[in-house]
C-alpha cells in the first residue's frame, strides 16, 4: 500500500518536473521551430508545425557572415574567462588560506558590484573606451566582460578552494613548493572540478551576456548576441530569419552545456552536501 | 645535525596570547616529546619551529643559525600532518617525489630514494596508488616517507597516530621509534596521549597553557614530577592525590600517591575503602576504592587479585614513593 501512494507520488512528481521544463524550454522550442519557416508562416500565428524549409538560414548566411561573429564570440567568452581565472584564482587562493578580518568584506563588496544596473555605468564606460580606443575590439570586449564576471568567479573558487584542507597546501610549503609552485602543482590539480565548472559556467555568461557587447561594438568584434540583435530591427520583424539567428547563436553553447551538463552540476553542487 | 634552540619564543593570536615566552634546546638526534592537554600550545609550538606560523618575538635556531623568518622550506626540517596531508592527485610514488621534485633534484636519484623509502616502509606494491585507495596507516607511511627523502634536519609529527585506531597506532608507534633508531635524526613529535609520549620520547616536554612545566627523560617525569599538573598528567591511571587532614602524616598540603604504589589487602592497611568500580584489563585491575574522609583512590592490583563491587579492602601506600606538593602545587623535595 505504502509503495502504491510512493510510486503514484514520484510519478505525480515527475509528470510536474516534466511540464515545469517544457514552460522553461518552450520558448527556446519554438525559436527553433520558427527558423524552420518561411516568414509568412511564421507571422501567421501559433503553428508548431514547421514546413521544414531552411531558406531563413540560407538568407541569415547570406546577409551577414555568421562565422565571423561566432568567431568573435569564441574569443571574446573563453578569453575573457580565460583572463578572470588567472586573476582569480590567486585573489581566491587567498582570500580561502590566508582570510584577514576584511575577506568577508571585499568579497561582499565585490558581489555587491553585480548588484549595480550596468546601464549606470554605460555612459562612463562608453567614454573610457572610445577615448581609449578600445570601442569595437575584441580585446576591449574580453577585458570587459573579464571585469563583469570577475566576482562570480572569484566567488565560486573561493568556495571550492575553501573546501580544500590548509594542511596540504601547509605540507607543500614544507616540501619546499613557493607560492607558484602550490598554486600549480597541488591547488590547482585538485580544486579541477571546481575550476572547470566555473570555466563553463564563465563562458555561458560571456557568451550570452548582450548589453556590453550590442553598446561596445559595431563590426568588427560583435559577437553573436549582436549578430541576433542585427536582425530585430531595420527591415521590421522577420520572425523566421530572427528564429534562425537566435538558433545559430545559441547553438553552439547548447550543445557545450548539453555535454558539460554533469561537470557543471557536479561542480556548481560542490561542497553543498559536506 | 638538527640541534634546535627556541629563545624566548613568543607567540600572540591577536590580544590572545598562546605562548607566552618560552625557552627550550633540543639536542641532535634526541626525540623529544610534546604533550599537554588540548589547547596547550603544543602544536603552535610546533608549527612556530616549522614556520608555518611567524613568531610574535623570540628567535628560533637550527644548527646554529637563526631561522627565525625563514620560510618553512628554507630551514631544513620535514614535517607529518595528523591528517597525512597527502596530496590526493598524485600517486605514492609522486607524493613522496614531491619535496626532491621541488628541490629539483636529479631524475635517477630521486628515483633511488624513493625506491628505498618505499623499501623501508612497506610501500614498494602500493607506488602506482592513489593515497585514497591506501588505509590510514599506509597514508601515514606515504606521509613519513615524503619526510624521510628529504633528508631533514629535524622531523616534525603532529599529533601523526591519532586519526588511526588502536592497534594499527601501537604498530605505527613502534615503527616510528625504530624509524628513530635507524636514521639518528632529531625528531619532536607532539601528542596529548602521555602514554606515546612516555613509550617514545628520549625527553619530554610537558606543557600547560602555552608554558613549559617540565622537561626531562619519561622516568624523570614520573618519579619526580615537578608539580601537581605533570604528576597528573604522566602516568596511567592518573596519580591519586590527597589533601587536608590526610595528607598530615606527610606534612605538606598535598600528597600524590600513584595507584601503582598503593598495596591493597582484605585483612589490614592504612586506609578501610569500599571497592567502587573495577576495571578488568587483565593482567592488571584498575580499582576505585572510596575511602572514607580521602576520596576515591585508583589503585593499580594485580589481575588475580579477586574482589566486587561493594568489598571491603586496605589501602596502604608505599611511604617511600609519596610526592609532596605545597601550596602552590609545586613538588617539596
Amino acid at each position: 500500500m505504502a509503495r502504491a501512494v510512493s510510486t503514484r507520488r514520484t510519478a505525480v512528481f515527475t509528470i510536474a518536473a516534466w511540464i515545469v521544463a517544457l514552460i522553461i524550454f518552450f520558448p527556446i522550442l519554438y525559436t527553433i521551430v520558427t527558423s524552420f519557416k518561411s516568414e509568412t508562416e511564421a507571422i501567421k500565428g501559433f503553428n508548431l508545425i514547421p514546413s521544414g524549409t531552411v531558406e531563413s538560414y540560407a538568407a541569415v548566411q547570406a546577409q551577414s557572415n555568421y562565422f565571423k561573429f561566432f568567431l568573435n564570440s569564441v574569443v571574446i567568452s573563453v578569453g575573457s574567462t580565460l583572463l578572470a581565472l588567472a586573476l582569480a584564482i590567486p585573489a581566491a587562493w587567498s582570500m580561502a588560506f590566508s582570510p584577514t578580518r576584511r575577506t568577508k568584506d571585499i568579497l561582499m563588496w565585490m558581489l555587491s558590484t553585480k548588484m549595480m544596473p550596468a546601464v549606470a555605468v554605460l555612459v562612463p564606460i562608453y567614454l573610457i573606451f572610445r577615448d581609449t580606443g578600445l570601442l569595437d575590439t575584441r580585446f576591449g570586449l574580453t577585458v570587459m566582460l573579464t571585469l563583469i564576471n570577475l566576482p562570480i568567479v572569484v566567488w565560486m573558487l573561493y568556495t571550492y578552494f575553501r573546501e580544500i584542507p590548509g594542511e596540504i597546501l601547509e605540507a607543500a610549503r614544507m616540501d619546499g613548493a613557493g607560492l607558484l609552485q602550490e598554486i600549480v602543482h597541488v591547488l590547482t590539480p585538485m580544486a579541477v572540478p571546481g575550476i572547470a565548472s566555473t570555466l563553463l559556467l564563465n563562458i555561458i555568461l560571456a557568451w550570452n551576456e548582450s548589453f556590453w557587447t550590442i553598446r561596445l561594438t559595431t563590426t568588427n568584434a560583435a559577437p553573436l548576441t549582436a549578430f541576433i540583435a542585427s536582425f530585430s530591427s531595420p527591415q521590421g520583424l522577420f520572425w523566421a530569419k530572427l528564429s534562425a539567428a537566435s538558433t545559430l547563436a545559441i547553438a553552439p553553447i547548447l550543445i557545450m552545456g548539453w555535454f558539460s551538463q554533469k561537470q557543471l552540476v557536479r561542480g556548481l553542487t560542490f561542497g553543498a552536501v559536506k | 645535525m638538527g640541534k634546535i634552540i627556541l629563545n624566548k619564543v613568543n607567540k600572540s593570536f591577536g590580544a590572545t596570547q598562546v605562548i607566552p615566552g618560552i625557552d627550550l634546546a633540543i639536542e641532535d638526534g634526541e626525540f623529544v616529546v610534546f604533550v599537554g592537554p588540548s589547547g596547550c600550545g603544543k602544536s603552535t609550538l610546533l608549527r612556530l619551529i616549522a614556520g608555518l606560523e611567524d613568531t610574535t618575538s623570540g628567535t628560533i635556531e637550527i644548527d646554529g643559525k637563526d631561522v627565525t623568518s625563514a620560510a618553512p622550506a628554507k630551514r631544513g626540517l620535514a614535517m607529518v600532518f595528523q591528517s597525512y596531508a597527502l596530496y590526493p592527485h598524485m600517486t605514492v610514488r609522486n607524493n613522496i617525489a614531491f619535496p626532491l621534485k621541488m628541490a629539483k633534484t636529479d631524475p635517477a636519484i630521486i628515483e633511488k630514494k624513493v625506491t628505498e623509502a618505499a623499501r623501508v616502509l612497506n610501500l614498494t606494491n602500493y607506488l602506482e596508488r592513489r593515497p585514497g585507495q591506501l588505509s590510514g596507516g599506509q597514508r601515514q607511511r606515504v606521509a613519513i616517507g615524503r619526510a624521510i627523502v628529504r633528508e631533514p634536519s629535524a622531523f616534525l609529527f603532529d599529533e601523526p597516530l591519532s586519526n588511526l585506531d588502536a592497534a594499527l597506532r601501537g604498530t605505527m608507534r613502534l615503527e616510528i621509534s625504530e624509524l628513530h633508531h635507524q636514521l639518528r635524526t632529531t625528531m619532536i613529535y607532539v601528542t596529548h596521549d602521555q602514554v606515546e609520549a612516555m613509550t617514545m620520547a628520549d625527553k619530554i616536554v610537558v606543557l600547560n597553557a602555552g608554558n613549559i612545566e617540565q622537561v626531562g627523560s619519561p622516568m624523570e617525569l614520573y618519579n619526580r614530577p615537578a608539580n601537581l599538573f605533570v604528576a597528573g598528567f604522566i602516568g596511567s591511571p592518573r596519580m591519586n592525590f590527597v589533601t587536608g587532614e590526610a595528607a598530615k602524616p606527610w606534612n605538606a598540603p598535598t600528597a600524590g600517591i600513584r595507584p601503582e604504589h598503593i598495596r591493597l589487602s582484605k585483612e589490614a592497611g592504612t586506609w578501610k575503602g569500599v571497592v567502587g568500580v573495577a576495571e578488568h584489563l587483565g593482567s592488571d585491575t584498575f580499582l576505585h576504592v572510596n575511602v572514607e574522609g580521602v576520596g576515591t583512590m585508583t589503585v593499580r592490583t594485580d589481575g588475580d587479585f579477586v574482589v566486587t563491587h561493594g568489598d571491603t579492602v586496605y589501602l596502604t601506600p608505599d611511604e617511600n614513593r609519596i610526592h609532596r606538593f605545597d601550596d602552590k602545587g609545586l613538588a617539596i623535595r
